[in-house]
């Protein structure tokens, strides 16, 4: 229950990896609910140590993907094979005991229990036996300040009400969590999605640790400069369908985002907005974007489409 | 038994937590107080034990100690399983009634059967448990709100109690069992007292206590308890990292029914008869004595502990006005004050609490 990751190289750079199988493999997957297409033939791979960014917009399909890879639908045709075996889950368990852990935006966490009671929810130690069968609470609270330092979490009091940590936070010692239970693969929603500059940057460099610890990573994401700065792949989704597949040597972060936007409809938008540029109110990424260098600042991402 | 209640958050624990940081001031004995669920009714109880100690002379004397922890103990007994189901999120509003339905399946079993009285305590329990199964099961497989189905539980129950009754006694009372094979074993396991000194001390009062050790270790100390805090405080999360939060909240509905067994027996046993059309509206009595003791109506916050002390104010309440003697009738008014108190004091702790942090 408390084994630690095993076994996996801890000095891999994502580009010395040595293209082994990958750890997940989805080939022409397709789900529909009803007769809503919400996913058509969309192909990815998650390799140990590097990270898979899944860009999207708003409706592309980016949270039927995620559910199909965390268990929670099961899908429909194609094949979602882990290292290589061809599966089909039906509860999220099935995938958490394959090594999918998955990593919800907003329902992560349970806001008022303490920090150790949430890092070990599900998975409790316990000492002793028979009615006397009781929570190793010493071992819990050690081992969360432990899990969490070791990915540079420096957390002030794990007895304090999980609600009470940033979003920020909240997002990294659910990463940690993820870590330490053993995760292979480490599947994020949308992770920086409601946080300012700051919190994002400290979340992307969870999620690096993450990757340095071997772990293959899911990135959901609609910020490509976030995807850009921390991705290896990327795959871009668009009304359920996989609008392009790129490798990071591929493809620059300047048509990441215009494939993103979508090209035409982009160059559409930024005439049409051309000239309230500059009129002071204007601030959205999309349309600034393409005279936008590659910038290693994150962009503000409140203000990303 | 009452030391993990003591010190819920783990004061043994929290000291080896590694090197003290700097940026973490020392938190104060009083701080961590004020972090506790059962705060806020620990002063009201004080302050409506000083009161009534004040205006009703006899309420200091060792004889109302007795008569209060019994009228405590009736509510408390119920109160226990009602805050944990609170805490894991969900109502029962059928708890009132059940504890009657209880009462009346084990008299009417016994009698109708001419068995011993222990064979319609047995088929008793499997009985109310099975209620509380059913309103479990409704609730997971509808995703209908506990409200609903526990109301259409309360209103059935109800309209049985009294129906099943008069069919097959003709009145809306029992028969007397008290002549019965089994009786005077019964009594003393859910209704015998003992006098020490001038104090007389009803079974029922160990019965809570007992209830309340057992349900602050479940809570505080086991899976299950971090399990209905999870189940109440966030239910999809908990889902999602693989608790049974299905399982866990048709176990509470089922514990429910097991303090509604006890309750119902010690009904039958301390009176021999039962009155078909009791425990109406007495759920609100076990539900506000959770809230008085710290329990969050939204589920994942609150204490079995405050749930003793809520019923211990209702208790002192109830007989510090007979004591004081004013009219009874002002005490449904002291019981609707001392809730809203009780709400706004722990909305106003746990505020306190959480920013002290």
């Amino acid at each position: 229950m408390t084994t630690e990751n095993p076994g996996t190289p801890m000095t891999t750079t994502p580009e010395l990896v040595p293209p082994a199988g990958p750890l997940v493999e989805l080939t022409a997957v397709s789900k529909s609910y009803g007769n809503v297409l919400a996913l058509r033939e969309v192909s990815l791979e998650v390799h140990a140590g590097q990270i898979t960014c899944v860009l999207g917009d708003n409706g592309a399909g980016k949270s039927t993907l995620i559910k199909i890879i965390a268990g929670l639908h099961p899908h429909d045709s194609g094949t979602y094979a882990i290292e290589g075996v061809p599966v089909q889950h039906t509860s999220p368990r099935q995938a958490l005991d394959r090594g999918i852990a998955t990593v919800y935006q907003d329902l992560a966490v349970v806001p008022l229990m303490p920090v150790w009671r949430n890092f070990f929810l599900g998975s409790e130690p316990t000492r002793g036996r028979g009615p006397l069968r009781r929570l190793d609470t010493a071992t819990m609270r050690a081992t969360t300040r432990e899990a969490l330092l070791r990915m540079g979490i420096d957390l002030r009091d794990v007895d304090q009400p999980i609600g009470t940590l940033s979003g920020g936070e909240r997002q990294c010692v659910a990463i940690a969590r993820a870590v330490h239970f053993g995760a292979k693969v480490l599947v994020l929603d949308e992770p920086t999605a409601a946080l300012g500059v700051k919190q994002s940057g400290m979340v992307l460099r969870y999620v690096a640790a993450a990757r340095d610890e071997g772990l293959g990573v899911v990135l959901i994401t609609h910020n490509p400069h976030h995807a850009y700065l921390v991705g290896d792949r990327f795959v871009l989704l668009k009304r359920g369908t996989m609008s392009g597949s790129h490798l990071k040597e591929d493809i620059t972060l300047d048509r990441l985002t215009r494939e993103m936007a979508g090209g035409s409809e982009l160059d559409e938008l930024t005439h049409e907005l051309g000239r309230t540029r500059g009129g002071g109110t204007m601030s959205t990424d999309g349309p600034t974007a393409e005279k936008a260098a590659p910038s290693p600042e994150p962009p503000d991402p409140e203000t990303s489409a | 038994m009452s030391a993990p209640a003591s010190s819920p958050a783990g004061s043994p624990a929290s000291a080896p937590a590694g090197p003290a940081d700097e940026r973490l001031a020392p938190r104060s004995t009083a701080r961590k107080l004020l972090g506790r669920p059962e705060l806020g009714s620990v002063v009201g109880a004080i302050a409506v034990f000083v009161f009534f100690s004040l205006v009703a002379d006899s309420f200091l004397r060792a004889s109302s100690m007795g008569t209060v922890l019994y009228a405590s103990s009736t509510i408390g007994i119920m109160a226990v399983p009602v805050a944990l189901l609170m805490i894991g999120g969900e109502f029962d509003l059928s708890a009132g009634v059940m504890v009657t339905s209880s009462a009346l399946t084990s008299s009417m079993f016994s009698y109708q059967m001419t068995a011993n009285t222990w064979v319609g305590v047995g088929v008793s329990l499997l009985v109310t448990l099975a209620l509380g199964a059913f309103n479990g099961i409704m609730l997971v497989r509808t995703k209908l709100p506990s409200f609903i189905i526990t109301l259409g539980t309360f209103l059935m129950l109800t309209g049985l109690n009294l129906g099943l009754t008069k069919a097959i006694d003709g009145t809306v009372a029992t028969k007397s069992i008290g002549d019965m094979q089994g009786f005077p074993t019964c009594r003393d396991l859910f209704a015998s007292h003992w006098t020490i000194g001038s104090v007389d001390l009803q079974v029922t009062i160990l019965w809570w206590l007992g209830l309340v050790a057992v349900a602050t270790w479940v809570l505080l100390r086991t899976r299950a308890g971090n399990w209905i805090f999870a189940a109440g405080g966030n239910a999809e999360a908990a889902r999602a990292v693989g608790v049974p939060v299905a399982r866990t909240k048709v176990g509470l509905y089922m514990a429910v029914a097991f303090c509604a067994w006890i309750s119902g027996q010690h009904l039958l046993f301390s009176f021999d008869v039962v009155q078909s059309g009791e425990g109406v509206g007495n759920e609100f009595l076990y539900i506000i004595a959770a809230v008085i003791g710290g329990c969050l109506m939204t589920g994942g916050y609150g204490s079995a502990i405050g749930s003793a002390v809520g019923a211990l104010i209702f208790g002192m309440a109830s007989k510090g006005i007979v004591y004081a003697q004013w009219n009874p009738d002002w005490f449904q008014f002291f019981l609707g004050a001392m809730l809203l108190l009780a709400a706004l004091l722990n909305a106003w702790v746990r505020r306190r609490a959480e920013a002290a942090r």
